[in-house]
């Protein structure tokens, strides 16, 4: 698998956006996507624990699954492994940096069930990606989630304040504006793909 | 004590998984492309969502509460398995279809909260009749979703053309943004519905 880093780059945070064409880790997107800040949080906190997932993940089956032909157990250890390595990096924070754990603590424990983790090392494995690839994937795919989780909080601050009918506020106006972002985001599809 | 009817209906409609609750949103967008691929990945999750709360309830009293949430994604995780190995056996389209939303069923919240609201406090008989309804509730809403975006999309209803040629299909709902809007709009929608009618 020869594929030019930038590319991926590219690719993974605009022209193939994990929430805005991908539709994995809607249910953060949607719930913390209410302020500026906490989104930035929420996002970091992505970042760091989806390469790190992708990571161990990536190391797991390339010298375990794999050479054992073992693949069909890929759901089982790599959902076990993320649900593990979420809590070592929780207490570990704790320990370690205190500042960082107050900064993004909280959102940790969401992150087990955000679909984007298991998404990107399922992805990052069925692409055929090496190591050094598996890196700049996982963290292109975390910024690709925050931009699209910041742009996101940043329409509904302003949204918080419009005229919107009863029946469509909240998830469903959420919705629809996310279309809309997907929309613009289209747009790079036709500069590249992979 | 809830009647077993209500247990039943109440996932159908009152508590609609995807249209009341807004849980389950990822597969609920990425496979409703055509109505056969939204009844598909109803019934996965359906049968997921069945097995694991008989499970997680005939082990309720036996799964310290606090290690439940690994014991439960790995009873989850055990089932997700299972249907992906199945589907890829006897419905090759369908898995190619379905793609990496078949593993995402372990993460998906709905059977993760339905064990955790329902299965770890319940028996086994009102889980199994729980997770029915909720099954059968997700699976209605990705089936209507699917067939609204495949009629105006492709013009089409499971696969068999119903517009006629003169159609002219209407790209937008068959690309990302257009699941975005239609489940939105749908949304919107249900919330009148169910104003209209009463229920809240």
């Amino acid at each position: 698998m020869d594929v030019n880093l930038l590319a991926i780059v590219f690719v993974a945070i605009l022209a193939n956006n994990i929430v805005l064409s991908q539709f994995l880790g809607i249910c953060p997107y949607l719930g913390v996507s209410n302020r500026l800040e906490t989104s930035m949080g929420m996002g970091m906190a992505v970042i760091f624990v989806m390469t790190m997932s992708a990571v161990v993940t990536w190391v797991i089956d390339t010298f375990l699954l794999v050479p054992f032909d073992l693949i069909y157990l890929r759901t089982i250890t790599f959902i076990l492994v993320i649900a593990g390595l979420v809590q070592l990096v929780e207490t570990v924070l704790k320990k370690t940096n205190p500042t960082l754990f107050r900064a993004m603590g909280i959102y940790l424990p969401l992150i087990t069930t955000n679909c984007t983790i298991l998404g990107v090392a399922l992805l990052n494995v069925q692409a055929g990606y090496n190591i050094i690839q598996t890196i700049v994937y996982a963290i292109a795919t975390g910024i690709g989630f925050t931009l699209a989780l910041v742009i996101m909080a940043g329409i509904r601050e302003r949204l918080e304040l419009a005229n919107v009918s009863s029946y469509l506020r909240g998830a469903a106006v959420s919705l629809v504006t996310a279309g809309i972002l997907s929309l613009a985001f289209m747009g790079f599809k036709g500069m590249m793909t992979l | 004590m809830t009647t077993l009817a209500q247990e039943f209906s109440k996932g159908i409609f009152k508590e609609n998984p995807t249209f009341r609750l807004v849980l389950g949103m990822c597969p609920t967008l990425a496979v409703t492309l055509s109505a056969i691929n939204g009844f598909g990945m109803g019934i996965s999750a359906l049968f997921v969502l069945v097995c694991s709360n008989i499970a997680i309830s005939a082990l309720r009293n036996v799964i310290p509460a606090k290690v439940r949430m690994p014991a439960y994604i790995l009873i989850i995780a055990t089932f997700v398995t299972i249907v992906d190995m199945v589907l890829k056996a006897y419905a090759a389209t369908l898995h190619e279809a379905l793609g990496i939303f078949i593993p995402l069923i372990v993460v998906n919240c709905i059977i993760m909260g339905r064990a955790e609201a329902f299965a770890r406090k319940n028996t086994v008989g009102r889980s199994v009749i729980d997770a029915l309804g909720m099954g059968i509730g997700f699976t209605l809403s990705l089936t209507v979703l699917g067939i609204i975006r495949e009629i105006f999309g492709a013009g089409s209803i499971f696969n068999i053309q119903i517009m006629g040629t003169a159609f002219e299909p209407m790209g937008i709902l068959a690309t990302p943004p257009g699941a975005f809007i239609t489940l939105g709009v749908m949304l919107g929608l249900v919330n009148y519905m169910f104003k209209r009618l009463g229920i809240e």
